[in-house]
This record gives C-alpha cells, sequence and structure tokens, in this order.
C-alpha cells in the first residue's frame, strides 16, 4: 500500500508544473492545494487569482471550501470584480491555469457540460464556470483529471473548454493562447505533443503500470519514449499537503 | 421610498416571466433570502442570469420558478453536482427548462454590454468551445479593421438585478466588501436593482466612503432590510458559509419527494427571513457569527477648505454634513467584524 494517495501525488505533480513567478489562475479544489504547496516549496514569488475576483501573493494558510470563503479574502492583494481578473486572461497575463472536467480527449479537449446529445442530454453537468475561458486563454493549461476509461475519450460529447481541437494546427487557427500543457490524473502525467497536439503519456504514478493506464484510456495512447515514474511526493511535501488538507477532504478519496 | 419588505420588493420587482441577475459575487454573499421569497410568492417562467450559480439557483429550478438559464455554471459548490438542476434538465421535472451556457467571461461581457448600452461586444473565449455553438448569444463577424472573424457576445439586459451587501442607507448608496464577481456589471445593466442589506446605516456612514459605493444612488429601485439574507453562502464581517448546509442539502435532495420534503422545511414552511433563521437555531446561527476582527484601516478623504476671497467665514461644503471626527467614529463602530449586526 502507497504512502500516499493519489490525490496527494497529484497534488505533488501539479505544483511541480507551477514555476516561480507565474501569475497562477488557480480554481479550487487539488488545483488550490497544488498552488499552495508550490508557494511553500519552489515557487514563492507565484501569484494566485481567482475568477471571483480575488488575488493573493500569499495563499490563505485555512482550508477553503470555495474560493469565496471568509479566509480566502483576509489579507488579500486585491479583491475586485471577475471582469478585472478576466482581463488578465485576456491581455496575456496570466502564465498557467488549471481546470478540471467529467470527459477529457486525445486533444486535451474537456467536457464539463453535459453527457449524450445536446438537446436531451443523458447526464447534466454543471457547465463551464471558467474553465472555457482558462482553457482557451492562459499561456499554459493544467488539466486534472480522474484517469477512468469512460472519462478518457477518443472525442468527448462537448468541447466546453477547448484544447488542441483536432490538431494544434487548428487551435493556432482560431487565435486561442497557449493550449494544454499537462494532463494530470489518478494514473499519471501526460504531456502533449507540439505539433499534433496529441497527449503523450510522460509518466506513471508509483504503482500504476503503462499497461494499466492504455486500459482506462479510450484510445490508441502515446507513450514518451522516456517515460518514466512520476517522482513521488517527498516527505516534506505530503507534510505540507496534510497540513493544508487536514481532513483529506479534497485529497483523500477524492479525484479531483 | 426606496427602504421595503423583502415581500413588497419581490411582489414589485420580479414578475412572472422576469429575468433575473442575482449570485452575483459567485460563491459570496447569495441573497438566499429571497430566493425563497421568489419560491414562496409561487413566481413562475423566470429567466436566471448569473456567472457560478449556487444551490438557490437549484431550489429555484426545484420549486418550478424557472424556464431558462442563462449562466456559466449551476451546482452545490463545495458538494458537486445540483440534483434539482439535473431532474429539470434531464427530465423535464419539475419542468423543463432551457440552458443557455456562457462562460464566467462572456457572461460578464454580455452584462457589461448591457450596461453600456452596445447590442453586443467581441470576445476571446468561446471559439472552438461548443457552449457558442446553436447558442442564440453568440455569432461570429468580420472586424471592419482587419478582416478577421471575431466572436461576439449579444447584450443581455436583466429585468432585475438582486445583490447582497453588508450596509446600504435608505437612499440606495450600498457598500460591498470582499470579491465582487459580477455585481457592478449585472447590477447597471438591470431595469431595476433590489439591495438585500445586512444592515441599514445612515447616509453619511455610506458617504463617507464613497470609493466602496456600489452603484449609483438613483438605480437602485428598492432596499431591504434583511438581516441574515445569504446564509448558507458567507458574508465578509457578518457571518462565516455554513459547510455542513451545503453537504445536508446535496443529500437530502436527490429525490423530487427530497427536494419537495426541503423546500417545505426551511422555504413554504417559514414565514419570513426571520422564521428561516429561527428554525436554523440560535447556537448554530451564533457560531456563524463568531469571528475574527479584521477591520480595514480608515480611508481619510482629508481634504484642504479654500478661505473665500470674499469672505473670511468659510461655507460648509456640505449641508448637513457631519463632523469629520464623529463620521469616522460612527464608521469604526459600525466596521467589519462588528458581531452586533443581526440579531434576529
Amino acid at each position: 500500500m502507497a504512502a500516499f494517495t493519489s490525490g496527494e501525488i497529484m497534488v505533488a505533480a501539479a505544483a511541480r508544473e507551477i514555476r516561480d513567478g507565474d501569475v497562477v489562475f488557480v480554481g479550487m479544489r487539488l488545483p488550490l492545494l497544488a498552488f499552495q504547496l508550490a508557494k511553500l516549496t519552489h515557487a514563492p514569488r507565484a501569484v494566485g487569482v481567482f475568477e471571483n475576483g480575488v488575488i493573493r501573493l500569499i495563499p490563505s494558510d485555512q482550508f477553503l471550501y470555495t474560493m469565496g470563503d471568509p479566509p480566502n479574502i483576509v489579507g488579500a492583494s486585491m479583491c475586485t470584480r471577475l471582469s478585472l481578473v478576466m482581463s488578465l486572461l485576456g491581455r496575456g497575463r496570466i502564465d498557467v491555469g488549471f481546470i478540471g472536467g467529467a470527459e477529457v480527449d486525445r486533444f486535451g479537449n474537456v467536457n464539463s457540460s453535459l453527457i449524450g446529445p445536446q438537446d436531451r442530454p443523458r447526464v447534466k453537468l454543471p457547465g463551464s464556470g471558467g474553465a472555457c475561458d482558462i482553457a482557451s486563454l492562459a499561456k499554459r493549461l493544467l488539466i486534472i483529471m480522474a484517469h477512468e476509461r469512460h472519462r478518457f475519450r477518443e472525442a468527448v460529447d462537448f468541447v466546453t473548454s477547448p484544447g488542441y481541437l483536432r490538431s494544434a494546427a487548428q487551435r493556432r487557427a482560431l487565435e486561442l493562447a497557449g493550449g494544454p500543457s499537462a494532463l494530470i490524473t489518478t494514473m499519471g502525467v501526460l504531456g502533449f505533443e507540439p505539433q499534433s497536439g496529441e497527449a503523450v503519456l510522460r509518466s506513471y504514478h508509483p504503482g500504476v503500470t503503462v499497461e494499466e493506464i492504455r486500459a482506462q484510456t479510450g484510445w490508441e495512447l502515446m507513450v514518451a519514449p522516456d517515460v518514466s515514474e512520476t517522482p513521488p511526493p517527498t516527505a516534506e511535501e505530503l507534510r505540507l499537503i496534510r497540513r493544508l488538507d487536514p481532513q483529506g477532504f479534497w485529497t483523500r478519496g477524492n479525484a479531483g | 421610498m426606496k427602504l421595503m419588505s423583502l415581500a413588497e420588493a419581490i411582489g414589485r420587482f420580479v414578475p412572472d416571466g422576469a429575468s433575473v441577475a442575482m449570485g452575483t459575487c459567485l460563491e459570496s454573499l447569495i441573497p438566499f433570502a429571497a430566493g425563497h421569497e421568489i419560491i414562496r410568492r409561487r413566481r413562475r417562467d423566470l429567466t436566471l442570469i448569473g456567472p457560478i450559480f449556487d444551490i438557490v439557483v437549484d431550489q429555484l429550478i426545484g420549486a418550478g420558478c424557472v424556464a431558462t438559464i442563462q449562466a456559466a455554471w449551476v451546482g452545490n459548490v463545495s458538494a458537486g453536482l445540483g440534483y434539482a438542476f439535473r431532474r429539470a434538465a434531464e427530465a423535464g421535472i419539475p419542468r423543463p427548462i432551457t440552458v443557455e451556457e456562457y462562460s464566467n467571461y462572456t457572461v460578464v461581457l454580455a452584462l457589461l454590454a448591457g450596461a453600456h448600452g452596445l447590442p453586443f461586444v467581441p470576445v476571446r473565449s468561446g471559439p472552438g468551445s461548443d457552449i457558442t455553438r446553436n447558442h442564440p448569444a453568440f455569432a461570429e463577424v468580420t472586424s471592419p479593421f482587419d478582416h478577421r472573424t471575431v466572436m461576439v457576445v449579444r447584450a443581455l439586459r436583466p429585468d432585475v438585478a438582486i445583490v447582497a451587501v453588508q450596509r446600504a442607507d435608505a437612499e440606495g448608496h450600498a457598500h460591498a466588501w470582499g470579491n465582487l464577481g459580477i455585481t457592478e456589471e449585472a447590477g447597471l445593466a438591470a431595469e431595476h436593482i433590489i439591495v438585500l442589506a445586512e444592515e441599514i446605516a445612515d447616509t453619511a456612514i455610506l458617504t463617507s466612503d464613497p470609493n466602496r459605493v456600489l452603484f449609483p444612488p438613483f438605480r437602485v429601485s428598492a432596499v431591504v432590510h434583511c438581516p441574515g439574507a445569504c446564509h448558507p453562502s458567507p458574508v465578509q464581517g457578518y457571518y462565516g458559509r455554513d459547510h455542513q448546509f451545503y453537504a445536508d442539502y446535496h443529500r437530502e435532495t436527490q429525490t423530487p419527494e427530497g427536494m419537495a420534503a426541503w423546500l417545505d422545511r426551511w422555504v413554504y414552511g417559514v414565514p419570513d427571513r426571520a422564521g428561516y433563521l429561527a428554525r436554523l437555531g440560535q447556537e448554530r446561527w451564533a457560531a456563524l457569527r463568531r469571528l475574527q476582527s479584521a477591520p480595514a484601516a480608515p480611508a481619510d478623504y482629508a481634504w484642504q477648505e479654500q478661505a473665500s476671497p470674499q469672505s473670511d467665514e468659510v461655507e460648509p461644503r456640505i449641508a448637513g454634513a457631519a463632523p469629520r471626527r464623529s463620521t469616522r467614529d460612527r464608521v469604526g463602530d459600525t466596521g467589519a467584524g462588528d458581531t452586533r449586526v443581526g440579531d434576529t
């Protein structure tokens, strides 16, 4: 039995995707924990931007259920309107943003709107929130997902948040920003091939095999020649994650 | 007279078929009391406009008040999906609804266009997303400047925006602090603004900090004194978020019968917000209001009195304005963290 949960290694892997000095469009749950962890380790100068209109240089040290929780306001650098923080996306000032979703496909297109036909959905999901905006306009996009075959599809039913669509060229033609840079899952970490825009397995989490990942992926998965094990969270990272999420509300039994 | 009861405000400004912007701060300052009054008055065929919509909208859908949703997200922010929203969208229970999905960015730009009297505005997020396909509010046009294709979103102009704030006066000056979400754009785009205030304060207190005033007061149609209006969502400086209430709602509304029982208990079964808070229980409500004070430093709008060239006497600039010192003292008395507020 691993000494950490899949949620915990996802948080550690996501934190490593944040560079020092990045302006990060944060979101909640695992992305928030990843931002907090990165700030406390290798990225002390990263800045957190929340779509409700909060900008923080120093993350709250309280556990947050939502970005509107009062502890996320106290000690903020700026409390403002949604249109102001969205202008940072529009003007190209957001280095990296996080989104989750119900389904993802081989080009990093994410569905958080509906399963089934649009006029008669079998499952109605909550919707975009800011995900479409982040996916369209952040310089780098990090996608956090539970790695299950019914979620990892050749093509999603509905593209809420565009990845590379059907090719990187197709995305570029629409004048969207960067595009997906990593897909962090319960089983591994995928990158994206720059020419085709197709997902490539970069690493598998400890205890997971490439074959198991293929079996949970609904398309013929490309695997990087130098695929390796995802570095497990260090003792220090685990200590910090468990301090940030003391009840394991997001990191134990929760795939994000 | 703008100061009125919640029942009167909803009765006058939220008729059947109205388009209503609410929940404009996203996860905080959500005017649940107004949603519940709309349900009690059995309003029908509403269009609800907002960004990330919390469970107040799930409740309005579950009560059969809603025909159309124009929003970026509907669910339970801390617990996940909203069952009433799913039942209505998937199976037409208790009635079918039309969902016109936006993203947070595009819904605020649509309201910004509405606020400025523009027919539409360009958007940068939307191309490549299925949200904008088969959607009546999105279209592509050719830029007259460089002949490139530009996506535009049609203006949204709600009939009414319902906004919750920390304090307001009877004239419509309102102070909100914390994140503001799309509150300003939604209010200015709307025909009417209803303000629900935790506290009613003197005009001098509101105008002592005019940078914090949300709307020109003449744009506000109704001011309602409604302590506890936003429970279970938080109001900075007044009460915290009741996370357990969200978890309970999620568990209790999985079936139509559960939804009906929930509405009976928390909406139909109480006459007003005071009754709701009584049902919540004094102890639970008091616990949510036990806060760590975090007051802002006062901003001093100091000014230099100009001596009149004709006379040595200096006229006060604002007739009836309180002396500066005492105004500041009064502001301090009602600052963030005051636990006297909302003693219902």
